[in-house]
């Protein structure tokens, strides 16, 4: 086969197992897990074929015409370069991991057949977006991942949070698809083509006029999918679906696939200079906010969502700086760290029976219960805080290098404001990631107080995976990051010496801050009782996280925060931790500014319905049935009144008829 | 025989049937004067049937034929009629024409079985209308 024919055959798969699912889903339920794991595994060998076909060597296209459309013509095209074939390899990598691991994960759960179909449904579209070359064909596997994330963020409808979160996830993403379309449009307009290969021809030869207005609405769909600053809010209250589609759609795929759209129209983005300030100020503020917030949060998955936007704005801050290398890369590499720890997320939440980490701080030896869970999820954090040699490390420092880079004066591709705001957002983000990676760490393996429960062994489909994903979290990095410039433009992605030490510094000390205050604040776990566990712990996984979920505002009074005087977090973020629980209150300013509004217009139309155009349509009404009324009177029920005036009418039609004919 | 004599016999008979449909008050009696009005129309075509054929080399007589076919309609009518009057009587223990006034919209005050009457029957024509 050719690697066209390969291409083609990575997304249609998952889509014929998501078609073969939902249609067989309750006939046949012997067939809803081999429809769920195989055609995504097969995906992911024939991804790799492709992946090494394809080798890092000239981009393999093709296109056919799909629509004529009389003006710019739709094409079904493949264009698949470095960046599409290892993109495609890790998603493909990911959703195998997570679809194994949720036929354990929700072993039990009656929608289990419509759950993995949309989880295939995803998949397929993400490999659509990913080795797509014509936008408006990316655009439909775009739309289709965030319809499939809003099904799955809803899982447990059940759930007032998982029904609030779907519709807040789907609006709040709309809300930055709709400039993007528009944006597509432009583009398309000043380029002729929606074909990615002409559009980047367009720009190379200058032929973009609108580039900057053009960047910025591209700009917004990407913040909406990616979870940017300032529509960012989405992604923390999406932790409600189910820990698997975190793993696999919140963290490692679908959120980076703004990221990836970036990466590969950069030089639309590069031809304007304000655009790629933007970004810049974008992934900073995304970058401090999101790494700040995740030091306050109480629940151990919005933690790691906070650090999924925080992460993504290190990518968005690559790509500020004209480095798609530097971004991709750090892509690949979250991908698999951040699965991982979402996954191992899921196993704790089922062995403690809550996923608050203030009751987890409370148990002993939870770490015993998970030996699985709890060194994959060590090696994933190392990864995370960007500690040597773990692949973290690497890819961060990738993005601080092609930084600094600029702010040293090579700035043909980037601004050197937008170096500046990087580099430094990027290193203050680097002591805070360390710091709440630390501090999850501790709060949830180092608890001490009573015993944690123990629910037995957890299923093999859900700790193999973990170990699988260790491997390219330990040493993706260290191996890759040579081979990689082959792949991507050939820039040079080896760490610097400068921001290395600089980098894994700031590390070191958020860790070590964090750990001394941890010693500081520990003592007093013992004093404050808290504790919020699950009703069923012997039930499936998924049971325990729905109801872990829906009791923690019962218990704390918040969704995201627990009254815990033992936390590290509160010591370090002093008057500040309260704020950064609640996001910086970033919802509020929403409710405030739109929601508001929106409700209050909502209710004036209301009344003007109510009130007035229905006045005119009971009015427009009255005439005609005081008209009835009035002939109503006629109606006796006397037979001989209706004969008498039947013969009266008769009269006076023959006398009509009489003068009529003799012209009297 | 001039056309002017059963003519006139027959607006007679007309007339005086159409004041008994209109004044009397017992229904037997108004099928009755119904019946004259028939035959004063069975008349006139009987007559003018034969005026008008007089002069014809050949005709079919139908106006005659069309007096065979009321006279049958007729009996038929009246079987029926007396039928109808009879059940109304054995139910409602009268034939008043004056007082079966069931399908009015517009009730009589010194007449409350009347007035539930209607009311039921209202009551129905909504039922019936929904269902439509």
């Amino acid at each position: 086969m050719t690697t066209t024919t390969l291409a083609v055959l990575v997304p249609l798969l998952p889509f014929l197992g998501a078609v073969a699912g939902l249609l067989l889903g309750r006939t046949a339920p012997g067939f809803v897990r081999p429809l769920a794991v195989l055609p995504t595994l097969t995906s992911l060998v024939l991804a790799a074929l492709v992946a090494v076909r394809q080798g890092g060597g000239a981009a393999v296209d093709s296109a056919t015409e799909l629509t004529p459309t009389g003006s710019v013509p739709i094409e079904l095209a493949l264009h698949i370069d470095g960046f599409a074939a290892l993109v495609a390899v890790l998603v493909g990598l990911v959703a195998s991991c997570v679809q194994i691991y949720s036929t354990g994960y929700l072993r039990d759960d009656s929608r289990y057949p419509s759950y993995a179909a949309l989880v295939s449904l995803f998949t397929s579209a993400m490999f659509l977006v990913v080795y797509s070359g014509d936008l408006i064909v990316l655009l439909v596997g775009w739309e289709v991942m965030g319809i499939c994330s809003y099904f799955l963020v809803g899982h447990y409808w059940e759930t007032p949070e998982a029904r609030a979160a779907s519709l807040k996830a789907f609006l709040v993403t709309k809300l930055g698809d709709v400039p993007f379309l528009i944006g597509l449009f432009a583009l398309a307009t000043d380029a002729g083509s929606f074909r990615i290969t002409r559009i980047l021809g367009t720009v190379a030869s200058g032929g973009l006029d609108h580039p900057t207005l053009i960047a910025l609405l591209l700009l917004a769909g990407v913040a909406g999918k990616s979870a940017q600053f300032p529509l960012h809010t989405w992604l923390p209250d999406a932790m409600a679906g189910p820990t698997p589609v975190s793993a696999l759609i919140h963290a490692a795929t679908m959120v980076a696939a703004g990221v990836y759209f970036i990466a590969r129209l950069l030089p639309v983005f590069e031809a304007s200079q304000a655009a790629m300030v933007v970004l810049a100020v974008m992934a900073a503020v995304t970058m401090t906010g999101s790494a700040l917030a995740a030091l306050a949060q109480d629940d151990i998955k919005r933690v790691l969502a906070y650090s999924t936007i925080g992460q993504l704005g290190y990518m968005t801050g690559a790509l500020a700086v004209g480095d798609r290398g530097a971004a991709v890369f750090h892509l690949l590499s979250h991908g698999a760290f951040k699965a991982l720890l979402f996954l191992a997320a899921g196993v704790i939440i089922h062995a403690a029976g809550t996923n608050s980490l203030a009751a987890m701080s409370r148990m002993r030896n939870l770490r015993d219960r998970v030996p699985d869970a709890y060194w994959t999820m060590t090696v994933a954090l190392l990864a995370l805080a960007a500690i040597p040699p773990f692949s973290g490390f690497f890819s961060k420092e990738a993005v601080l290098g092609v930084a600094e880079h600029v702010v040293t004066g090579h700035t043909e591709h980037a601004p050197a404001a937008a170096g500046w705001i990087v580099l430094v957002a990027g290193l203050v983000a680097a002591v805070l990631t360390a710091a709440y990676a630390m501090r999850l760490w501790l709060l949830a393996f180092r608890g001490r107080g009573i015993e944690a429960p123990d629910h037995g062994r957890q299923p093999l489909t859900m700790t193999v995976v973990l170990w699988v994903l260790a491997i390219p979290s330990l040493a993706l990095g260290g191996f890759a990051f040579r081979l990689l410039p082959d792949w991507f433009d050939g820039r040079q992605l080896s760490p610097t010496l400068t921001t290395s030490v600089l980098g894994t510094g700031v590390a070191l000390v958020g860790g070590i801050v964090t750990y001394a205050a941890w010693r500081h604040t520990t003592a007093l776990t013992a004093r404050v009782p808290l504790g919020a566990v699950a009703a069923h712990p012997e039930a499936d996984a998924a049971q325990v996280e729905a109801e872990a979920i829906a009791t923690h505002e019962p218990a704390y009074g918040d969704i995201a925060y627990a009254p815990d005087p033992a936390d590290p977090g509160r010591l370090l973020l002093g008057p500040l931790h309260r704020h950064a629980a609640a996001g910086f209150h970033l919802d509020a300013v929403y409710t405030t500014l739109f929601v508001r509004p929106v409700q209050a217009g909502a209710s004036l139309v209301r009344f003007l319905d109510r009130e007035v155009v229905e006045t005119y349509v009971r009015g427009a009404g009255a005439l005609p049935r005081w008209l009835g009324a009035a002939v109503r009177r006629a109606q006796t029920g006397n037979v001989q009144t209706y004969v008498s005036a039947l013969l009266a009418g008769t009269v006076v039609l023959a006398v009509a008829v009489v003068l009529a004919a003799t012209g009297a | 025989m001039h056309l002017a004599y059963p003519a006139v016999l027959s607006a007679l008979l007309f007339c005086t049937g159409l004041y008994g449909v209109l004044a009397r008050r017992n229904a037997i009696l108004v099928l009755m004067s119904v019946e004259l009005m028939l035959n004063a129309v069975n008349l006139n075509l009987v007559a003018f049937d034969v005026w008008l054929s007089r002069t014809a080399e050949e005709t079919l007589h139908s106006g005659q034929a069309l007096t065979l076919f009321t006279i049958a309609i007729a009996a038929a009518e009246i079987g029926i009629g007396l039928a109808i009057v009879l059940a109304v009587h054995r139910n409602r223990g009268t034939a008043d024409i004056d007082k079966l006034r069931d399908t009015s919209e517009w009730h009589d005050p010194d007449n409350p079985d009347h007035h539930a009457r209607t009311a039921g029957q209202s009551d129905e024509a909504q039922k019936a209308e929904a269902t439509a």
